[in-house]
């Protein structure tokens, strides 16, 4: 059985619908990209499966569990924990304090600390006692990831974690999946950059307009089929 | 006329002023929402106060940690069964609430109590005084200035140091990444509420003590809270202190010249405030 099955997920935003009936699979210790163009419904999907959107209980089967109704903080105490889209920082939180917070609900034995997180990124523990709003883009979204991981998740969504860093940044984000994923974590990747979802993911899903168009292991997609999932294709 | 005396009783009274306004200064800061029953709330608790001193024959002192965790119960319940239902994009909606609550109450303690003035019973503590050469301070008004000083560094405690104010501080900041932290915020929000409410018993002990009381003194307090808030700047707790303080100084220093002067001149010393500095004096960096 997955550990976590969506089945036939749909989506609202008002009278706009966003999802049409996405069913998607992770595995224990799996990571998955999901890539798309803007607007293709990668966000809506994590943030469906955080909770943040309500849906029907049975859309969304956690280790045996509907859990689609169930409301974000529910969802993570179950322990699927989101790296949100805009990393999200709480400003009138220290760097220490943002990493405090993402264990407040669900303080629970297991790889990550906060001297594991330092661990990870040695130059949070630098600034931890700075406002999160005063790093740089990366390290604030190093922050948004520990603080994701204090909850020990068995899941962690990730949404567009490269969003808007240089390379050289994005590749130390990076350089931490294989620390995160040992750590027993199963990870859900949105990335834009196919490239950098290939490498990273064990399996790879392309939405297109609320839907799954391609699935596959990242290791035998060809460039043509996911270029025609991307944009559609010419048929 | 004594000048010292003066401005150092105005000091005094602001500790009961920033008593009144610690808990709105604590409900706003956190959901930005402006309970406009806030003074009704104290006069509340006075006669809760009231109650307990005349039917168990306390101390009001006892009779306040009596209090405390009734109405910690009642700020709770009142937020999470009415004014988490209105709080939302919209501001209009919980003034109109906290309007009507406010109308209720003052009605509703007219009904059960009369409109006859109360008091609580202070015994000697209410006479005595401290001779301190050209200052002579009454045990009471320095007792409720401590008490203002000591809920205004507890709340700073609770609020930048412990995992209950880490908690309010990111759902003030952001209530849908807080629920992925796996906070409720509406649950936050009534422990909120429910803490102003114990402050709100805390400032009811000493408003009652200090002065007579009936139910129709609570919308004035509110306005001088709302003064006190103002001026310290939105969200500064030891802003809210200053405030406090200020109308209480321009209060006294008012009817020093002349009694009718009282009242206007703790408003005329806000609106100069507002006046040079609108964001009041320790505004927070963002908002």
């Amino acid at each position: 059985m997955a550990l976590l099955s969506t089945h036939g997920l749909t989506a609202h935003y008002g009278q706009f619908q966003a999802l049409f009936g996405v069913d998607i699979t992770l595995e224990r210790g799996e990571c998955v990209a999901i890539i798309g163009a803007n607007g293709a419904g990668k966000t809506t999907l994590l943030r469906a499966l955080a909770g943040v959107l309500p849906n029907r209980a049975d859309a969304i089967v956690y280790k045996g569990e509907p859990i689609g109704d169930r409301p974000a903080d529910a969802v993570l105490r179950r322990g699927i924990a989101m790296v949100p889209e805009g990393r999200k920082l709480f400003p009138s939180l220290t760097v220490e304090e943002n990493l405090l917070i993402g264990a407040h609900a669900r303080k629970l034995a297991g790889p990550w600390s906060l001297e594991a997180v330092y661990g990870l990124f040695p130059i949070l523990k630098e600034r931890r006692h700075g406002p999160g709003t005063a790093l740089s883009g990366g390290q604030q979204q190093m922050v948004a990831i520990g603080r994701a991981l204090m909850s020990n998740p068995d899941v962690l969504l990730c949404d567009e974690i490269s969003l808007g860093l240089a390379p050289v940044v994005i590749r130390d984000i990076y350089n931490a999946m294989p620390q995160i994923r040992a750590g027993g974590a199963a990870v859900i990747i949105v990335e834009q950059d196919i490239g950098q979802a290939l490498k990273v993911a064990d399996r790879v899903y392309c939405m297109m307009e609320g839907r799954v168009t391609l699935s596959g292991p990242a290791a035998g997609l060809s460039r043509e089929a996911i270029h025609n999932a991307y944009f559609g294709a010419a048929a | 006329m004594n000048w010292l005396d003066t401005i150092v009783q105005g000091i005094l009274l602001g500790g009961l002023y920033a008593l009144f306004a610690a808990g709105l200064s604590l409900v706003f800061g956190i959901m930005r929402l402006v309970n406009l029953a806030h003074g009704d709330l104290i006069v509340l608790g006075a006669y809760l106060i009231l109650l307990i001193v005349s039917l168990l024959g306390l101390s009001p002192f006892v009779a306040a940690l009596v209090a405390l965790p009734l109405m910690f119960g009642l700020g709770y319940g009142l937020q999470r069964v009415v004014l988490n239902r209105v709080l939302g994009e919209d501001i209009l909606p919980p003034l109109l609430v906290t309007f009507g609550i406010s109308v209720v109450l003052q009605n509703g303690l007219l009904q059960g109590a009369s409109a006859d003035t109360r008091r609580l019973p202070t015994g000697d503590i209410g006479v005595a005084s401290l001779n301190l050469g050209p200052v002579t301070i009454g045990v009471l008004p320095l007792l409720t200035f401590a008490s203002a000083v000591a809920v205004i560094v507890l709340l700073n405690h609770m609020f930048y140091h412990s995992a209950l104010g880490r908690s309010f501080r990111a759902t003030s900041d952001d209530p849908v990444t807080a629920s992925l932290m796996g906070i409720r915020p509406r649950m936050v929000f009534a422990q909120a509420t429910g803490i102003a409410m114990m402050i709100v018993t805390i400032a009811a002990l000493y408003l009652g003590m200090r002065a007579n009381f009936d139910p129709a003194i609570g919308p004035a307090r509110l306005v001088y809270a709302f003064e006190a808030v103002i001026i310290g700047g939105l969200g500064s707790l030891w802003g809210t202190l200053a405030g406090g303080v200020i109308i209480g100084v321009a209060q006294t220093m008012g009817a020093a010249i002349n009694p009718e002067w009282q009242i206007l001149s703790g408003h005329i010393a806000f609106l100069l405030v507002l006046l040079f500095k609108p964001r009041g004096l320790f505004p927070r960096a963002f908002d």
